[in-house]
């Protein structure tokens, strides 16, 4: 078997698997060095982009929008900002506080940062490119974020601090609430692609989910948000609101951990939302040539990225009572609803023969004008409430006009 | 389709790697010189007062619960969600039954007030 330019990703795998057996190693043993070859490779690209390069883009990008210029100096265009950060870290002073949990306060950092790693062995970056095609995909995604969670309370309890432990449980709170609108919608790009596997999802896509499901990739794309901890629900790393919350006790590399993996997971939650709702690496030209499903793969993901730093840099902070209403009382009826409509949809549309795209675009439309029909009406209600409770002021009759446009 | 974990199982403790080597080297070639301030609790600048391990609201413990329930419910639906394409209406139809009695549950739970932040 030859290079096949059709499929060079698939080929470069049979020719190592080849070499590596014409060596006269057993085929298992074959399987487990090329699986940890490429790991090795996955996490290193992976992690050295995000360390050094999105870190970079992330300060540039955010300068930009805030009308300044940003790294300049470290190397040309500051790129070595990240790679001098990295330096200035671990050359700090590693305090463990007294009475802190030595192994629970030393696991919790390298848990943050595996999750995050880990998330990237289920992502398909090219026809036939992907760490595992695991037929659980959507699910795996979902629990090893949960490691992530873990290492929060992990750091938030053996840090001995009593402002860590209610900034971890704050934390928390917010990431277990806003998994369960992530994992309900979740089921609808398992519906209709019909398998949780991410390579299954991608090739389900001949119309993108995000035309087919945009209310499920809405809820998605904001629970994410909130998973990863970036503005507009950044409360529990807001300097100014916790100074720092369940990480204040960290110093030097150990506190560098956290933040890399608070960066990667905005970054992979780009990548997950590209493969669940944008068609991964479905493109013009990207069956033939799959080096093009890798150029459109890391160019929507960057894409996505810019979407979720723009978020950042625009919107104000929301309060943390505020933010369990939106997802208790907003994104989870909105996630059920969606489900179910989908499910039933779907259904009527295959055997009715309706096309697909349309029924699902009229289908999201009236649930956007439901939603924002509905909140009208709650809105109404509530200034009704407001104003009757409202005492009139001296020489003012009830009910009268309190002044221009009220 | 089970040797597909095979790269999981390498690529979780390369990241646990990854994240430990520079903590280490951190150590190596970090400056020590611990003294009692520094190794103290820091609590904005003074002394802490009272015991570390506080007592916390008893909301978190209802939003775990409730996350709980929610999240059963989610991994119950993904059977469903996976069998779709073959699935006949009647089928679809009682998944959405499913999903509206929890949907119920989460009603009550609003009504009664467990949902806010107190």
């Amino acid at each position: 078997m030859g290079f096949d330019f059709n499929n060079p990703f698939g080929s470069i795998t049979e020719l190592l698997t080849s070499l590596l057996i014409n060596l006269g190693l057993p085929q298992p043993l074959v399987s487990v060095i090329l699986a940890v070859v490429g790991a090795g490779i996955l996490a290193g690209v992976t992690l050295t982009t995000a360390g050094v390069f999105n870190i970079w883009l992330e300060r540039k990008i955010g300068a930009r929008f805030q009308d300044r210029l940003g790294p300049n100096r470290v190397g040309p265009f500051g790129l070595f900002q990240g790679i001098a950060d990295a330096i200035k870290l671990t050359l700090k002073e590693d305090i463990t506080p007294t009475g802190a949990d030595k192994v629970v306060f030393n696991v919790a950092p390298l848990l943050a940062v595996m999750s995050v790693v880990g998330l990237w062995a289920v992502v398909p970056f090219a026809p036939q490119l992907i760490g595992a095609d695991l037929n659980v995909g959507v699910l795996y995604v979902v629990a090893i974020g949960g490691v992530g969670t873990l290492s929060v309370i992990m750091a938030g309890w053996s840090s001995n601090n009593k402002y860590a432990l209610l900034g971890a449980l704050r934390t928390v709170a917010m990431l277990i609430s806003f998994e369960i609108p992530m994992v309900l919608v979740l089921l609808v790009p398992t519906m209709l692609a019909g398998s949780m596997g991410m390579v299954a999802i991608v090739n389900g896509q001949d119309v993108w989910f995000l035309l087919l499901a945009p209310v499920a990739a809405f809820v998605f794309f904001v629970s994410s948000l909130a998973e990863v901890g970036r503005t507009p629900f950044d409360l529990i790393e807001a300097e100014s609101e916790i100074v720092a919350g369940y990480n204040i006790e960290y110093s030097g590399m150990k506190f560098g951990m956290f933040m890399v993996a608070e960066f990667f997971h905005s970054f992979t939650i780009g990548a997950l939302f590209t493969v669940l709702f944008l068609g991964g690496w479905r493109g013009p030209g990207s069956e033939t040539y799959p080096i093009l499903g890798l150029v459109y793969f890391v160019a929507k993901t960057f894409f996505m990225y810019f979407i979720v730093m723009w978020i950042r840099y625009t919107f104000p902070r929301v309060r943390i009572d505020q933010m369990m209403a939106l997802n208790w009382k907003f994104l989870t009826p909105l996630a059920l609803v969606v489900v179910m409509a989908t499910a039933v949809v779907d259904k009527l549309a295959l055997s009715q023969g309706w096309p697909r795209t349309p029924v699902h675009l009229a289908l999201n439309g009236t649930l956007v004008l439901l939603t924002l029909g509905l909140m009208q009406a709650y809105a109404r209600a509530l200034r009704r409430r407001v104003e009757g409770m409202r005492q009139p002021e001296a020489g003012e009759i009830a009910g009268a006009a309190v002044g221009p446009g009220s | 389709m089970l040797d597909q974990w095979i790269f999981v199982a390498a690529l979780l403790p390369i990241g646990l790697v990854m994240a430990a080597t520079p903590i280490v080297a951190g150590q190596l070639l970090a400056p020590r010189k611990p003294n009692d301030i520094k190794l103290s609790t820091y609590e904005c600048g003074v002394e802490t007062v009272g015991d570390t391990w506080v007592q916390f609201k008893v909301q978190y413990y209802i939003y775990a619960l409730i996350f709980v329930i929610f999240d059963i419910e989610a991994i119950f639906l993904f059977p469903w969600a996976v069998a779709y394409n073959q699935l006949q209406l009647y089928m679809v139809l009682e998944g959405v039954l499913f999903i509206l009695i929890l949907a119920g549950g989460l009603l009550y739970a609003w009504r009664k007030g467990a949902l806010e932040w107190l």
